[in-house]
């Protein structure tokens, strides 16, 4: 049978990057075909290059058998190629409407909008696909699952038989995933072909009809679905036999540390994110928090911390309340956070790592006195922390903006861990990191732990939330659903509580 | 301990600099005044009626009609900013204190001229490191004179000693209050402070224009003008007229190494760029974007205040409606020009205070309008702005990579 | 399917508590105001004469005269049974609405006051208020042009002011229609600049605005000192005279205020309902928004952001220039030094007072066109209240609704920021 699409030797070369390395790859007809990676493997800038976005140093594009060049989006447009980002590329303050006909306008005699006939078409699409959206609704008003909806009829809508979807379930709840891979099941049957991209095994074993593998920005292996399994998949994405689980001592639990009762919190919507949160975390445990991303995680954090103060409820640090306390205040307590976006929160890239190091005890002495800035002492905690903390670096005055993001957040730990902490809030401390840079990170909170810190840990990879904690909480539109020990609970029971499924349902 | 500080310390306020300097490319930099001055007089001899009389007798006519309006100009411009070379020598030779004073008055002239735009750059540049952007200084430095003229006038037999910092403090209070308050909107509702700088010019203006046909008229004047202030409030002066040089020079220079000295070398001023360069950051870190907008916007405020204060207390000694000239646009090149930097600011304001003194006599011995400036400073800030334009002109080499994002970053940072 | 289906929230329009009180309690205090500010200031005796025709008018209104207490005292009973309204039920989306009539009510009770014992010609008023809209709102509209596609625009100022040198300079020389077309090529030149530094160049757009500030200022006041102040026959234009709209301009008090006036008006009017319908019914706006919102979506679906973001600033560049001919052709017939005087900030005010939208900013342009025009007759009205005060209004009007108290505008969400592909 002859592809639909192919790819052949696609070279893409950024400044100290070798993104895409001459790689290749077919796409048959009427088959969902998954490109499976770890963060930075190079599948985003594969697929911007055959949508357009990028153009490759090397490399050729076949679209039906008929060489293809793409300049813009609209030459992979033409060509029936479209492409469902990870970020969603809606407009919120237009219509469902407006969003799909945009630079694809059907227009009424005297050159204005025909806004009619593409919502007749719209309803049209979502009947004969399975994709219920109400045309006029503004899609600000839009949950992100429908949001995705649209995205999809915007590709449907310019007839586009090849789709791409960059990591579509990120954002999604388990219902919703299920709902994706019945629509993307739909769209295969009536004839479209998919390129799924995403790193979660699990997808690819229940969904895609053939999985290729790349690394490094390297094609590593192509596999029909009988032919391969999990572990195998998993061996191939990070290049060698990946420890599933990490050696660690049982817990020894001791005095309570952080105590929440009844939390509610709302975001930065005034959109209520948390409610009824109730938990606590002792000393030498690691309380990890489990949940797809945008259930209140976040929210969590930023009232834990003191970036943000809820509505309602308490939250207690060794016995002292600290619902209202300023961040520098709870800081000073003793609390140490690893930020979920560490380039947008944890660093200034800008600054040097010495400057970095001290980003939240710049007020302090030694490293101020009075208020001059004691640049010694500065630049010997500095050399210090980054021999303990194995950061590498050429000079401790480089821009943290140059070193790679293993080596940022090897700089936020050291910060963060060379105080005397009590308290340790971890919020996807190894999103986008290599696997060594994983594995360490994944040690030193460990070892937190074993010097009887009290961490909680906030995570949507359900493996790191299984290996590194104690007891889970699994958090669901903004509530706890259950707290449960780690040891007896499985996987499949936190899936179905992340999925909002209730402990009493089943 | 001073052993090891000393090293540290020359290596940062040198390094420091030359670093940021070369990184916004010192080269460019140069050209781009050059090529600014260069356009400057391209436009003063394509607007010379003679020029074109002689083109009409013969193309080389034309030419040599062309380069000598050249010429004159910038011999005007720098005659007019630095002295006439061979009175200076004469002066000196003579010996004669009255004829070297006169000799080098144009010199101290543009020295004066430079002491507002020392102060108003500075303002700009503060805002910009805590990613601000104040493109109010013309209101402020309006608001901080009306305070300066009150506190000189109101307040009778007071010692200089203590008249003078009164009267600059009043200037400084008044022009910081009023950048406080876009500053304060800004930090809690998030209102553009682009905008809210720009109106609250307009509202400083049309204050001022009420206070001085109020208030503060003099009511012996026919023009509404403030009264003269008393003596004991003027800032002094080194030289016999018509040397006007006074301590206002000194005291922005004092300003700026206080800025310099509280941006980079204290915990509070590390805070005060932290909230500049990644506000998310800073707010993680525990500081307070709130203060630091708030301060931040008082200080530039203050420091345009200042600006006022001194035309008041050093030059003019009264306040006129409008008297100001476009120092709030100006402070904004300014700045950009001394990339933010204190030192940068000065000797970019030394720059500006030539090129204005100069053209002042440029208008008078040449017939070039003085507002040829503005157009300078446009062209000037243009390049600097856009060094792309520089390198492609000359076919200098790409930057290192860093440099672009640099830049970038450091609007960016104050974007809207 | 069906559950999440059911989760697709339709979020009602939200007034907070708190708002709605606020508003019920200004609404109130402001017709506490007129009560204590103006009806206790007027004796029963005191009449009120607004004269509805402008002065050289052919269609002759009789004045309209009446008692000022009795109306002063109504206005208030009107303007506390609004606030009482509010504060029990609330007006819901309507509230900013409401807004706009008790503050109008309490504007015609100043007057009503003001003019107590006395005339004030209110159709004058009206008239020059419409005058003195034309360059503000058309500022906004070029504001919006730029804005709309994400590009800041604080240079309407500067493309304003060479806009009206050109049409003083070629108005003279040739025609005043070719003065008009010049200034529109200068705005169009202008805009070029501050399009290639912030498209291109990527410069930060409030510099590369500021950059045509200074330029404007400078090349303007340097040729007028060179030339036109030297030469009076370069600096005559002339100007375009009054064209009564035939039939409309003899209605009764509206016509001689809106029909009676030179092209400038007219075209306010023209260009606020074209720009409506091009930004919000046409491909082309569609586009044009996109590109101002998600300028990355828009390029996905393979519009071409940064030709959009050329054109829609070209376009903008030549509306602002069309602004900056009507201070020469349209107004005085001659080129002042730096005669724009702020107007082209004042645009940019009136641009997000009417939450960057045609019909808003029109709306906007007429009222800090009013509030310029009553300044002005505030010496003949004898109210102890400076007329600096009054010409404040706009900016801190501005001021305010920038700050969110009356409702926050919605500026397109990629104002400012350079395109970049990663």
């Amino acid at each position: 049978m002859e592809p639909v699409l192919e790819l052949k030797g696609i070279t893409k070369r950024f400044p100290g990057v070798l993104a895409n390395d001459h790689i290749s790859l077919s796409l048959m007809h009427g088959e969902i075909h998954a490109l499976l990676g770890e963060n930075g493997a190079g599948k985003t800038t594969l697929m911007n290059i055959l949508y357009g976005l990028y153009k490759p140093d090397e490399g050729e594009i076949f679209v039906n058998g008929k060489k293809l060049v793409v300049d813009t989006p609209n030459d992979a447009i033409k060509a029936g190629v479209g492409m469902v980002h990870q970020h969603f590329m809606l407009i919120p303050v237009f219509t469902v409407t407006e969003n799909v006909m945009l630079g694809n306008e059907y227009l009424k005699a005297g050159g204005f909008l025909d806004r009619k006939k593409v919502a007749a078409r719209i309803r049209e699409i979502s009947q004969q696909y399975n994709l219920q959206v109400d045309p006029d609704a503004y899609v600000k008003d839009l949950p992100v699952g429908i949001q995705q909806r649209v995205e999809i009829i915007k590709l449907l809508f310019r007839n586009a038989n090849i789709l791409i979807l960059d990591e579509p379930t990120a954002v999604l709840t388990p219902q919703e995933v299920d709902e994706l891979f019945n629509i993307m099941k739909t769209l295969v049957a009536k004839g479209k072909s998919i390129i799924l991209i995403t790193h979660k095994l699990r997808e690819v074993m229940e969904f895609a009809d053939q999985t290729t593998v790349i690394r490094g920005g390297r094609v590593i292996g192509t596999a029909k679905q009988s032919e391969t399994n999990q572990l195998m998949l998993a061996s191939m994405m990070v290049g060698r036999q990946i420890l599933l689980n990490i050696e660690k001592k049982d817990a020894d639990p001791k005095e309570v540390v952080l105590d929440v009762k009844n939390l509610k919190v709302l975001d930065t919507h005034h959109q209520i994110a948390v409610q009824n949160v109730s938990f606590e975390v002792r000393a030498g445990e690691v309380l990890g928090v489990a949940g797809v991303q945008g259930n209140g995680q976040t929210e969590l954090v930023r009232a834990m911390t003191g970036l943000d103060h809820p509505i309602e409820g308490k939250i207690k640090l060794m016995g002292k309340d600290i619902t209202h306390s300023s961040v520098k205040e709870i800081t000073e307590l003793g609390t140490a956070h690893i930020p979920e976006d560490r380039q947008k929160d944890g660093l200034v890239l800008a600054y040097s790592i010495e400057d970095n190091l001290i980003l939240n005890t710049w007020y302090k002495e030694p490293f101020a006195h009075n208020i001059v800035l004691q640049r010694k002492v500065i630049l010997d905690n500095a050399n210090q922390l980054i021999s303990k903390f194995d950061v590498r670096t050429p000079s401790p005055l480089t821009a943290t903006s140059n070193l790679s993001g293993g080596n940022q957040q090897k700089v936020i730990v050291a910060r963060e861990f060379s105080r005397p902490i009590k308290l340790l809030v971890a919020s996807q401390p190894t999103r986008g990191l290599d696997v060594g840079s994983i594995e360490y990170i994944h040690s030193r909170i460990i070892e937190k732990r074993d010097d009887g810190c009290a961490v909680l840990l906030v995570s949507t990879e359900l493996d790191e939330i299984m290996q590194l904690s104690d007891r889970i909480a699994v958090m669901y539109r903004g509530q706890i659903l259950a707290i449960v020990d780690a040891k007896t609970t499985t996987r499949e029971s936190i899936g179905l509580l992340m999925a909002g499924v209730a402990p009493e349902d089943h | 301990m001073t052993k090891i500080e000393e090293p540290q310390k020359k290596k940062d306020v040198i390094s420091t600099f030359f670093d940021e300097l070369s990184r916004n490319s010192l080269i460019v930099t140069v050209l781009a005044i050059l090529t600014g001055l260069l356009a400057g007089g391209l436009i003063a001899a394509a607007t010379t009626e003679s020029v074109y009389a002689a083109f009409r007798v013969s193309f080389f006519d034309g030419l040599s009609a062309g380069f000598m309006v050249f010429w004159n100009t910038y011999k005007a411009l720098f005659t007019g900013s630095v002295g006439v070379p061979s009175e200076i020598f004469n002066a000196l030779r003579s010996g004669d204190s009255v004829a070297i004073n006169k000799a080098f008055t144009p010199f101290f002239e543009s020295l004066l001229q430079a002491t507002p735009y020392i102060f108003a750059g500075l303002s700009v540049a503060i805002g910009f490191r805590v990613g601000l952007f104040n493109i109010g200084a013309e209101g402020q430095l309006f608001v901080g004179a009306l305070g300066t003229v009150w506190v000189a006038t109101a307040f009778k037999g007071l010692p200089a000693i203590i008249h003078v910092p009164f009267a600059l403090l009043g200037g400084a209070v008044c022009g910081g209050v009023w950048g406080m308050i876009p500053g304060w909107l800004k930090a809690k509702t998030g209102a553009h402070e682009v905008i809210n700088t720009i109106m609250m010019n307009y509202i400083a203006f049309r204050l001022s224009e009420y206070l001085l046909t109020g208030i503060l008229r003099d009511p012996n004047k026919s023009t509404p003008i403030s009264a003269p202030i008393e003596k004991s409030a003027w800032l002094p002066r080194f030289f016999d007229d018509p040397n006007r040089f006074h301590a206002g020079f000194f005291i922005a220079l004092l300003m700026a190494f206080l800025v310099y000295w509280l941006l980079f070398k204290t915990s509070w001023g590390f805070e005060l760029r932290t909230v500049g360069s990644n506000p998310n950051a800073a707010r993680y870190a525990g500081m307070s974007i709130v203060r630091s907008t708030v301060l931040t916007m008082f200080l530039s405020g203050a420091l345009a205040g200042l600006a006022g204060a001194n035309e008041v207390l050093g030059v003019n000694h009264n306040l006129a409606v409008a008297f100001s000239s476009g120092y709030g646009f100006d402070s904004i090149a300014l700045a950009l020009l001394g990339n933010s930097h204190p030192l940068g600011v000065v000797l970019a304001a030394l720059l500006f205070g030539f090129l204005r003194n100069g053209a002042i006599q440029m208008q008078l011995t040449a017939g070039i309008p003085i507002d040829i400036i503005s157009v300078l400073q446009a062209l000037i800030l243009a390049f600097i702005a856009a060094p792309a334009i520089i390198r492609t002109m000359y076919h200098l080499k790409e930057p290192k990579a860093v440099e672009i994002p640099q830049i970038a970053a450091k609007t960016e940072g104050s974007k809207p | 399917m069906t559950q999440t289906t059911a989760t697709i929230i339709k979020p009602a329009e939200y007034i907070s508590p708190t708002r709605r009180m606020v508003m019920g309690i200004i609404f109130l205090a402001l017709s506490v105001g007129i009560w204590v500010l103006f009806s206790r200031n007027v004796t029963a005796d005191m009449q009120t004469t607004f004269s509805l025709y402008p002065g050289g008018s052919k269609v002759i209104v009789p004045d309209w005269i009446f008692p000022s207490l009795p109306m002063l005292n109504i206005l208030a009973l009107v303007g506390s049974a609004l606030g009482a309204y509010q504060l029990a039920r609330g007006f819901g989306r309507q509230t900013n609405a409401i807004l706009g009539v008790v503050s109008g009510i309490f504007i015609f009770a100043f007057l009503v006051w003001g003019a107590s014992g006395g005339s004030l010609n209110l159709a004058g008023l009206l008239k020059v208020a419409v005058v003195r809209a034309v360059p503000l709102t058309l500022g906004a509209l070029a504001g919006i042009l730029c804005e709309r596609s994400g590009v800041f625009n604080i240079a309407i100022e500067g493309m304003m002011l060479t806009a009206a040198f050109c049409a003083a300079l070629f108005g003279s020389l040739v025609n005043i229609w070719f003065g008009l077309f010049t200034a529109i090529l200068a705005g169009a030149l202008m805009a070029l600049v501050l399009a290639v530094l912030s498209i291109k160049y990527k410069v930060n757009q409030i510099i590369s605005g500021t950059v045509i500030n200074i330029f404007a200022t400078g090349i303007t006041s340097f040729l007028s000192a060179k030339f036109l102040q030297k030469y009076e026959a370069l600096n005559n234009s002339g100007r375009f005279g009054t064209w009564d709209v035939p039939g409309l301009s003899q209605i009764p008090f509206i016509g001689p205020i809106l029909f009676s006036h030179n092209i400038f008006i007219y075209a306010m009017f023209i260009f606020v309902i074209l720009m409506t319908v091009a930004l919000f019914y046409t491909r082309w706006g569609l586009r044009t928004r996109s590109v101002g919102e998600h300028p990355k979506a828009a390029d996905t679906l393979g519009i071409n952001v940064n030709r959009t973001r050329y054109i829609s600033v070209l376009l903008g560049g030549m509306m602002a220039g069309f602004a900056g001919a009507y201070f020469v052709l349209g107004s005085v017939g001659r080129f002042d030094e730096v005669m724009t005087a702020g107007r082209g900030f004042v645009g940019l005010a009136a641009m997000i007072f009417g939450n960057y939208n045609p019909v808003g900013s029109l709306g906007a342009g007429m009222l800090f066109g009013f509030a310029d025009s009553l300044a002005s007759k505030l010496a003949i009205l004898k109210v102890p209240i400076p007329n600096k005060f009054l010409e404040m209004g706009p900016y801190i009007i501005t001021m305010i609704v920038l700050a969110g108290v009356v409702g926050r505008g919605q500026p397109p969400a990629a104002g400012g920021k350079p395109y970049e592909k990663e």
